[in-house]
C-alpha cells in the first residue's frame, strides 16, 4: 500500500465534501465523477507493487457499473443528471466550456495513443496457468505412479513412528538445502540467490496459494518432472524448475515434500475427502 | 373420448418402441454388431458444436419446464389458502408458458438422442449398455409428465382446488424424478463409478449414485428455480412494456416482481450448492478439480464471477427501483449508498482472479505471478466471505423493501430492531473473522470453515425474518403498493437478469462438460474424434452466446404463443385495419 497516495486521495475527498460543497451544490453526477476518479487513482497509484493493468480495468468496470446503478436507482436524481447534461450541451453560457470539452476528448485519446507508442516494446501480457492439470499418471524410474491415488508413503509415520518420520523430514531438509534453496530461498519465500534471474519466479511456498492448497502427489509430479513436464498453457519453455527425476530418488522426493510442509507449517490437501 | 384414448395408445406404443430400441442397441441383448463406426461428421458445422448447442438448448428448456410448476404450485397454493383469486390467476399465467416449452423440450431431447446415436454411435452404445435399465422408468415418467402437465394446465379451474393441487404435486415429483435419472447419465460421464477398469458395469446403483450425482441434482434443482423465475419475470416485463391499461401494467409489474422474487430466493443458496459440487469434483479426482479451478477453465470462473456479481447488483437495483412504488420507502433511500458500497466491494473481491494476466514488467514488479495484496483476495477464504456478504446485503435490500410502507406498532419495536441489528452485526463479524482465520489454517480446515459461514448467514436470515414477521404484526400502513408505478428501466433490469442467468447456465454447462477434456466418460471412454481438444475460451464464449441468442428467439416464440390466448378473436376486415393503423403511425412525424 502506498499510504501517502491513499491519504492524499482521502484528504481531497474530505476537502470536497466539507469545503467545496459549501460554495457549489454538487449533484449526483458530479459526485459520481469524483468517486470514479478517486478510486481510479487509488487503484492505479495507491497500491505497491502496482496492480496489473488488466486488474485495474476489471475493477474500474465494476465500479462504473455500480456508479451507474446508483445514479439511476433514483428517478429524481437521474432526471436531474440528465437535465444537467442537456443544459450543458444546449445553454449559451456553457458554450465555451462545451467547446473545451469537445476539443479535449480527442486530445486525450491522441495523448494516450502517443504515450503508449512511445514506450519500449513489451511482450504481451500473459495468462500463464500456474497450477495446470497434472497427468493421470507419470512414470518414474520405470514405475508408473497414478497421481490421483498416490500418497506420500512416509506421511503415515507421523503418527505411527514419529522418530522414523523425523528422519525422513531431516533427509528432506538435506535435499532441500543441497538442491532447492538456490532458487526457492532460505525461508522458502521464492527469493533464493538465483531467483532474480528467472521469469516466472520460483514458487513461494509460504504463500497460501501454492503448496498449501495442493495434494502431495501434485508436488511429486511438479518436482519429478519440473518445467519440461508442464503442459503448454503453463509455458514449460519459460520456467526454470528442473526435472528432479534425473537427480533424486523417489524416496528423496517424498522426503523433501515432507520437509516443505514441515517447514512452512502447512498441511497438504487430502485426497478424496468429502463425499 | 375414443380419439383421446387412441392418442394415448399411440403415445404409449411410441414410448415402448423407443425403449425397445434403446435396449436393442445393447450388444448384450444379442443383436449382431454392424461394422463399428466411432464418429460421423457433418459438412458445415462440427458435430460437436451441433450437439453442444442441442444439448444446452434442451437443458435450458427442460430447466424451465421443471422449474415453473414448482413455483406455480406454490403460488396456486397461496391463492388457495388466502382465497385471493389474483394468485390463482398468476399461477395460471406462469403455467401458460409451459405447454409450448414442454414440446420444445421434448423435441430438443429427441434431437439430442438422435444426434448422439448418429454422430457418436460408440459412446451412445456404451452409455446405453451401462444405463439400459434406467431408460424404462425414464420413458414411463416422461409419459406421466406429459399426462400431469397437460391435465394441470388444461384442467385449470376444472377440478376441485385440492385435486388440482394434487396434480401439481405429482407433476413436480415426476419432473424431479426425470431430472434425477438424466442427471445420473451425465454425472456418470464426469465422475464414473460402478464400472471396472475396462468400463464394464459392475454395479448400476454405484454408477447412478456417483460422486457428483447428488450435488448436481441439488444444484440443478435450485438453479432451475432461479432460472425459471427469471424467465417468468422476463415474461412479466415483456407484457408490462407492452401493456395498454394501468390494470395491465399493475398486473404484469406484480408478475415480474414475483418471478424475480422466486429467482432471488433460489439464487441465494446457489453458490453454496455450487461450492459443494466443486468440492466433490475435487475429491473425485484432483486433475478434474484443478482443470476446473486452476487451469484454463479458471478463466471461465472469472467470467462467472463477474456475471454473478452483476446478477446480485441487478437484483438489488431492481429492489431499489421497486421501492419507488411503495409509499414510505423514501425513508430508506439513504441506505442504498451503503448497500451499494458493500456490494461493490464484495463484487470486486469475488471477481479478483487467482492467476493474473500481467506483462513481464508488471510481474517483476509484483515479485512473481501473484500480487501480494490481490493474492489475499484471490483465494477461497476471501471469495466465500464476499459471497456470504453479498447474500446478506441482498437480503437487507429485500428487508427494507418489505418494510417500506410499514410502521411497527408493537411495544417492543425498538428492542426488536436492535436485536435484528445485533444479529446482523454479529454474523457479519463472525463471517469476516472466519474468512480471515481461513488464511492461517490448512486447506482441510479452511474448506470446513465455509460451513459455519453459510450456517451463520442462514441463521441471520431466518431469525431476522421471524422477528420481522412479529415486529410488523398489525403494522400501521403508510399506503398501498402502487403496482405498475415503476420506471421502465426496472423491466430492462429483469431482462438483464434473465439473459445473465441463461448465459451463466450456458457457460457453466460448458465448463461441466468441458472439464472432461479428451474423455467422453472420464478415464473410461476416450474421445478419439477430431474434436478431442478444448476449444479456445473465445470460441467457447461465442458458441455459448449463440446458444443464448437462439434460446431467446425460441422463448420469444413461447411468449408470443402464450399471449395469443388473451388476444381478441380475429374478425373479417381486421387485417386491413391493422395495416391502416401501421401506416398512420409511420406517417406521424416525430415530434419529441
Ligand atoms: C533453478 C531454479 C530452481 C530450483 C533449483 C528449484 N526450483 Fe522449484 N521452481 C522453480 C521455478 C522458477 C518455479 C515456478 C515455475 C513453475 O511452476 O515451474 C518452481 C516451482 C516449484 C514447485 C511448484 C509450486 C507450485 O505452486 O506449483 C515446486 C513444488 C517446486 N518448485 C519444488 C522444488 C524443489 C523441491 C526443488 C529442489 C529439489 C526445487 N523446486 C528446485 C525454480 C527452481
Amino acid at each position: 500500500m502506498n499510504l501517502l497516495v491513499l491519504l492524499t486521495i482521502a484528504a481531497v475527498l474530505v476537502v470536497i465534501q466539507v469545503g467545496v460543497t459549501r460554495w457549489v451544490n454538487l449533484n449526483r453526477l458530479a459526485w459520481m465523477a469524483i468517486w470514479w476518479a478517486a478510486l481510479w487513482a487509488a487503484f492505479s497509484y495507491g497500491i505497491t507493487p502496482p496492480l496489473p493493468q488488466s486488474i485495474v480495468v476489471l475493477f474500474m468496470a465494476i465500479i462504473t457499473i455500480a456508479l451507474l446503478a446508483y445514479l439511476s436507482a433514483d428517478s429524481e436524481e437521474l432526471a436531474q443528471a440528465r437535465q444537467t447534461l442537456v443544459s450543458f450541451m444546449v445553454e449559451k453560457r456553457y458554450q465555451v466550456a462545451l467547446i473545451v470539452v469537445i476539443l479535449t476528448l480527442p486530445l486525450l485519446v491522441a495523448l494516450s495513443v502517443f504515450s503508449s507508442l512511445n514506450q519500449a516494446p513489451q511482450p504481451p501480457a500473459s495468462g500463464r496457468t500456474i497450477h495446470p492439470v497434472p497427468p493421470a499418471s507419470i512414470s518414474f524410474e520405470g514405475n508408473t505412479i497414478n497421481l490421483s491415488t498416490a500418497n506420500n508413503p512416509y506421511r503415515e509415520l507421523e503418527h505411527s513412528d514419529p522418530e522414523a518420520f523425523a528422519a525422513h523430514v531431516d533427509n528432506g531438509r538435506r535435499v532441500y538445502f543441497e538442491n532447492c534453496f538456490y532458487c526457492h530461498g532460505d525461508n522458502m519465500e521464492g527469493a533464493g540467490q538465483f531467483a532474480h534471474g528467472y521469469d516466472p519466479l520460483p514458487a513461494n511456498f509460504n504463500d497460501a496459494t501454492t503448496i498449501a492448497m495442493l495434494q502431495e502427489s501434485y508436488l511429486f509430479w511438479r518436482i519429478a518432472k519440473g518445467a519440461p513436464g508442464l503442459p503448454p498453457e503453463s509455458t514449460p519453455w519459460s520456467s526454470a524448475m528442473p526435472a528432479w527425476e534425473n537427480f533424486l530418488t523417489e524416496e528423496e522426493i517424498w522426503d523433501v515434500i515432507l520437509f516443505l510442509y514441515e517447514f512452512t507449517g502447512f498441511e497438504p490437501r487430502a485426497q478424496g475427502m468429502p463425499h | 373420448m375414443i380419439l383421446r384414448m387412441l392418442r394415448l395408445r399411440t403415445l404409449v406404443t411410441g414410448c415402448l418402441a423407443i425403449a425397445a430400441l434403446l435396449f436393442a442397441a445393447d450388444p448384450a441383448w444379442g443383436v449382431p454388431q454392424v461394422a463399428e463406426q466411432e464418429y460421423r461428421a457433418l459438412p458445415f458445422i462440427s458435430s460437436r458444436v451441433l450437439m453442444w448447442a442441442v444439448a444446452e438448448l434442451h437443458l435450458m428448456f427442460a430447466a424451465f419446464v421443471l422449474a415453473v410448476p414448482m413455483f406455480a404450485l406454490v403460488i396456486e397454493f397461496i391463492g388457495y389458502k388466502t382465497g385471493d383469486k389474483r394468485y390463482d390467476q398468476l399461477a395460471y399465467e406462469f403455467t401458460k408458458l409451459l405447454s409450448v416449452s414442454f414440446s420444445f423440450t421434448a423435441t430438443l431431447g429427441a434431437l439430442l438422442t438422435f444426434g448422439l446415436i448418429v454422430f457418436y454411435p460408440t459412446l451412445a452404445q456404451y452409455l446405453v449398455r451401462i444405463f439400459s435399465w434406467t431408460f424404462l422408468p425414464y420413458v414411463l415418467l416422461f409419459f406421466l409428465e406429459a399426462v400431469f402437465l397437460y391435465t394441470y394446465y388444461y384442467g385449470w379451474g376444472k377440478f376441485s382446488p385440492r385435486v388440482h393441487l394434487f396434480l401439481g404435486v405429482m407433476l413436480n415429483i415426476v419432473g424431479t424424478a426425470i431430472m434425477f435419472i438424466a442427471n445420473a447419465w451425465l454425472t456418470f460421464m464426469n465422475t464414473p463409478a460402478g464400472v471396472d477398469e475396462l468400463g464394464n458395469l459392475t454395479n448400476l446403483w454405484e454408477a447412478i449414485n456417483n460422486y457428483t450425482w447428488m450435488p448436481i441434482n441439488i444444484h440443478r434443482l435450485i438453479a432451475n428455480v432461479a432460472f425459471g423465475g427469471a424467465i417468468g419475470a422476463a415474461y412479466g416485463a415483456f407484457k408490462f412494456l407492452g401493456a395498454k391499461t394501468p390494470e395491465e401494467r399493475a398486473h404484469y409489474d406484480w408478475m415480474g416482481y414475483v418471478g424475480i422474487f422466486v429467482a432471488i430466493c433460489a439464487l441465494l443458496p446457489l453458490p453454496f450448492a455450487g461450492y459443494w459440487l466443486g468440492v466433490e469434483i475435487y475429491a473425485y479426482d484432483q486433475s478434474l478439480g484443478i482443470t476446473l479451478m486452476g487451469g484454463t477453465f479458471s478463466w471461465l470462473f472469472i467470467i462467472q464471477a463477474v456475471l454473478i456479481g452483476n446478477l446480485f447488483l441487478a437484483a438489488n437495483y431492481y429492489l431499489w427501483l421497486s421501492m419507488g412504488r411503495i409509499p414510505g420507502a423514501e425513508r430508506f433511500r439513504r441506505f442504498i449508498k451503503y448497500l451499494l458500497a458493500v456490494i461493490t466491494l464484495c463484487f470486486i473481491v469475488w471477481a479478483t482472479p487467482h492467476s493474473l494476466v500481467a506483462t513481464v514488467e508488471e510481474a517483476r514488479a509484483m515479485g512473481g505471478s501473484h500480487h501480494p495484496i490481490l493474492n489475499v483476495l484471490g483465494v477461497m477464504s476471501a471469495k466465500n466471505t464476499a459471497v456470504n456478504l453479498l447474500i446478506l446485503t441482498t437480503y437487507v435490500s429485500f428487508l427494507l423493501y418489505r418494510r417500506a410502507n410499514k410502521e411497527a406498532t408493537v411495544s417492543w419495536a425498538k428492542t426488536g430492531n436492535l436485536v435484528q441489528f445485533g444479529i446482523f452485526a454479529a454474523v457479519v463479524i463472525f463471517v469476516v473473522f472466519l474468512g480471515v482465520y481461513g488464511y492461517f489454517v490448512d486447506a482441510q480446515t479452511r474448506i470446513g470453515l465455509s460451513q459455519p459461514q453459510v450456517l451463520s448467514v442462514l441463521f441471520a436470515m431466518v431469525s431476522v425474518t421471524v422477528i420481522d414477521i412479529f415486529l410488523f404484526r398489525n403494522a400501521q400502513s403508510r399506503g398501498r403498493v402502487a403496482w405498475g408505478k415503476i420506471p421502465a428501466r426496472s423491466q430492462y433490469a429483469l431482462f438483464f437478469l434473465a439473459i445473465t442467468f441463461t448465459w451463466l447456465m450456458g457457460l457453466m454447462g460448458y465448463v461441466r462438460a468441458g472439464m472432461r477434456q479428451h474423455w467422453h466418460v472420464y478415464g473410461v471412454v476416450r474421445d478419439t474424434s477430431v474434436d478431442a481438444f478444448t476449444p479456445t475460451l473465445g470460441f467457447a464464449g461465442m458458441v455459448v452466446s449463440a446458444i443464448v441468442v437462439v434460446f431467446f428467439l425460441l422463448i420469444a416464440v413461447v411468449f408470443f404463443l402464450s399471449s395469443l390466448s388473451g388476444q381478441k378473436n380475429w374478425e373479417p376486415g381486421q387485417s386491413k385495419r391493422w395495416f391502416k393503423r401501421r401506416s398512420e403511425t409511420a406517417a406521424t412525424p416525430l415530434t419529441q
